[in-house]
């Protein structure tokens, strides 16, 4: 019969769908026999991570928006009610709650692997940019959600960062009305961010496909940052890989739970368990910690139109990284002297969390600036003029050849097959 | 100041003292007195006497400003009540019932099916009997502020005299752990506040224990079933864990 697909599949049922739909042989081809770099280190188990994150994240979602109303006269006690009436409700919220720090804890190691290993560089751009807009997606979600329970930091941190928009010339009043749909934050603003707060993780699973369907074109980078030459240098996803991520969820799922069951309001801040309030403002504004550094390079700058671009820019600034870094060189194991840029970087980051959760006052001023100023001077002068002057050390031949110590036999039960995608 | 607390530790290795050295707390007697909770570390769970006996003093004082919206009279099963004991508690409280035929709003004895009554019918009136000071409702209190049932405690027990230098603004108390160390809240309990029937004496420490554990199983009410539920499910994926390790490292032993 023309058209239909020929599948490999024995099980009558299986192969009446494959023939027609062939998602059995995609998942195979794509999950079962997709030829893997050998050489992962457990830094390659966080997109799994993150993708099993995003899962509970949805499904738990999707159980607080049956008891949830969106109300600013009922926000809170509904939430407050979710946590004592509706059964198991408690940990419904827990578990959405601390999903938030961990979706964005695995987000941002799996962001550093990407830049420590140059995995965003030739042929892998703009899979590394469909990962920006996650992490941009995540930004807004996360922002949009810790609105919805309608506590003190809730109400002034929707109303410091919608007024950011202010800072924009003739048009930024505009803005911030149209974005609050009246002229203050109240009602229209909270139910218009229970829809996006809704939405926006559906946006955010279509962009992980795509993202995971890009990553399949060029296969994955390895901690050598060399390609694979063959199948001696791969390894079958299943079930090498499907067992090393299990390794990695069963890790990931014992620190989750022992936020959730032991200190579930310990990345929390107690302000938002007051009701919000407009006329009360609190003492300290602060976001959740994983927007910590934006809100200190916000913070750094004098000016408020300046800050606010300097805090776009750090993320956008992102999306250009594969052009900036003008090394051919991925990996930073051969890489010396951007690796310890790089690592410097990561202290830089935390350092402006640390800066974002303080009054920018004394010397918190002085160090927001300094690590801002790292920050941008690492993407924008340091990579370019690096990757020309720096001498990278000798790259191995293959990928085999340091594990194996040689051109290296076919290990017995590893049926390597060709990269078929690359 | 807001810690947080991820950060910082991270950063305490990171920055080291000098950093640390400007962002410390002022003097150190504001520093919150350190108490052995029965609900904390991973096993804790509620001494359930004690919080009948917060309960007790919830109900002969605090309730006579703030409110407790969040709960019902039959929560307090959760502290060891029996029904008929919750039963007179909820019936010993008059609350709005509706209205009669004629229309006109009506009181009736509570049930355990209502919500704790409020002493105050909306905030302004709450505020125009506390000085212009609004009571806040002790629901979720512990949770509500920076060091929990630490910081409920030490306010119990913080009111002195101001320090000389100190001008006071009328109608305000001193109290060394509220920010600004002036409190609208006169000092609520004091050595016999109360009269307990299990015969523990009323020292104010003793009250202020018991009212801040009944304050903490109020806003945690779920916490003993959540860590009863969390230590099996970390025993379980701890165990899963080294299954999923062997099997991987047998996977894996060809390939190395
Ligand atoms: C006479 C009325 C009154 C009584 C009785 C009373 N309070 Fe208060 N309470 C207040 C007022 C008024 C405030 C607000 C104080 C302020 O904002 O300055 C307050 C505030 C508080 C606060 C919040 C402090 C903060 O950090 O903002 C706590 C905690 C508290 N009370 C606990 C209690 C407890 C526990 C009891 C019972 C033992 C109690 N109160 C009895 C009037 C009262
Ligand atoms: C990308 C995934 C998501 C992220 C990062 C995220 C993040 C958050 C955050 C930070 C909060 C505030 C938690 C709190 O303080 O209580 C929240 C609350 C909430 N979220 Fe999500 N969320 C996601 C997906 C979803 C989905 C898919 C739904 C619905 C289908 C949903 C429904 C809700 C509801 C109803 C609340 C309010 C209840 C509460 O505050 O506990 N979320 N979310």
């Amino acid at each position: 019969m023309v058209g239909l697909h020929k599948s490999e599949f024995k099980n009558p049922l299986v192969r009446w769908i494959d023939t027609r739909l062939p998602v059995f042989t995609m998942m195979q081809n794509e999950y079962g026999s997709f030829p893997t770099p050998r050489n992962f280190n457990y830094f390659w188990n966080f997109g799994a991570l993150a993708m099993v994150a995003m899962m509970i994240m949805i499904i738990t979602g999707i159980f607080l928006a049956m008891n949830y109303v969106p109300n600013t006269a009922l926000a809170f006690d509904s939430v407050e009610r979710i946590m004592r009436d509706v059964n198991y409700g408690w940990l419904i919220r827990y578990v959405h709650m601390n999903g938030a720090s961990m979706f964005f804890v695995v987000v941002y190691i799996h962001i550093f692997r990407g830049l420590y290993y140059g995995s965003y560089k030739t042929p892998r751009e703009l899979l590394w940019m469909l990962g920006v807009v996650i992490l941009l997606l995540m930004m807004m979600t996360a922002f949009m959600g810790y609105v919805l329970p309608w506590g003190q930091m809730s109400y002034w941190g929707a109303t410091v960062i919608t007024n950011l928009f202010s800072a924009f010339p003739i048009v930024g009043k505009s803005i911030v009305t149209w974005l609050w749909g009246g002229f203050s934050v109240d009602n229209p603003t909270l139910n218009r961010f229970f829809s996006l707060h809704y939405l926006l993780p559906f946006v955010i699973v279509a962009v992980v496909f795509l993202h995971v369907a890009a990553l399949h074109i060029t296969g994955s980078n390895n901690p050598l940052g060399i390609e694979p030459k063959g199948p001696q240098d791969t390894l079958p996803f299943h079930p090498y890989y499907t067992v090393k991520d299990s390794v990695g969820i069963c890790v990931f799922l014992i620190v989750y739970a022992a936020l959730v069951f032991f200190a579930p309001n310990f990345l929390g801040n107690p302000d938002n368990y007051i009701p919000a309030n407009p006329m009360v403002t609190p003492a300290e504004i602060v976001p959740e910690w994983y927007l910590l550094p934006y809100y200190a390079i916000l913070r750094s700058v004098p000016n408020k139109l300046g800050g606010v671009l300097m805090m776009f820019g750090s993320i956008l600034v992102l999306f250009v990284l594969p052009w900036l870094d003008t090394s051919p060189v991925r990996s930073a194991r051969f890489r010396p002297i951007f690796r310890q840029l790089v690592l410097l970087l990561v202290i830089d980051v935390i350092v402006l969390g640390d800066v974002g959760a303080h009054r920018p006052e004394g010397w918190w001023v002085v160090v927001g600036r300094l690590a801002t100023t790292y920050y941008f001077l690492f993407f924008l002068v340091l990579l370019p003029v690096v990757g020309k002057l720096e001498r990278p050390l000798k790259l191995p031949d293959s990928i085999s050849k340091p594990v194996l110590g040689g051109g290296g036999p076919l290990p017995g039960g590893a049926p390597a097959k060709p990269m078929e995608k690359a | 100041m807001r810690r947080i607390p991820l950060a910082r530790l991270i950063l305490g290795a990171a920055l080291g003292g000098l950093l640390a050295a400007s962002s410390a707390r002022a003097a150190d007697d504001t520093k919150l007195p350190k108490v052995e909770w029965s609900f904390s570390g991973p096993f804790g769970t509620y001494d359930l006497a004690s919080a009948q006996r917060g309960f007790l003093i919830y109900q002969q004082v605090c309730s006579n400003c703030h409110s407790m919206n969040q709960l019902y009279y039959r929560n307090l099963e959760g502290i060891g009540l029996s029904e008929e004991q919750i039963k007179a508690i909820a019936a010993s409280v008059q609350v709005p019932g509706g209205v009669d035929d004629n229309g006109q709003p009506i009181q009736r004895p509570g049930r355990p099916a209502d919500h704790f009554r409020a002493p105050f019918p909306n905030d302004q009136a709450a505020r125009a009997a506390n000085g212009g000071a609004l009571p806040p409702d002790q629901s979720v209190l512990e949770l509500a502020r920076e060091g929990g049932a630490d910081y409920l405690y030490a306010l119990m027990v913080g009111y002195s005299d101001p320090p000389a230098d100190m001008k006071m603004q009328p109608g305000m108390m001193y109290n060394r752990f509220f920010p600004g160390h002036q409190i609208a809240m006169p000092q609520p309990l004091q050595d016999g506040s109360v009269q307990y029937t299990d015969g523990t004496k009323p020292t104010l420490e003793q009250e202020a224990k018991d009212v801040v554990t009944f304050l903490a199983w109020a806003a945690e009410p779920e916490m003993v079933e959540r860590k009863q539920m969390g230590v099996k499910i970390i025993l379980f994926l701890l165990l899963l864990t080294g299954l999923t390790y062997a099997v991987k490292r047998k996977l894996w032993s060809d390939v190395h």
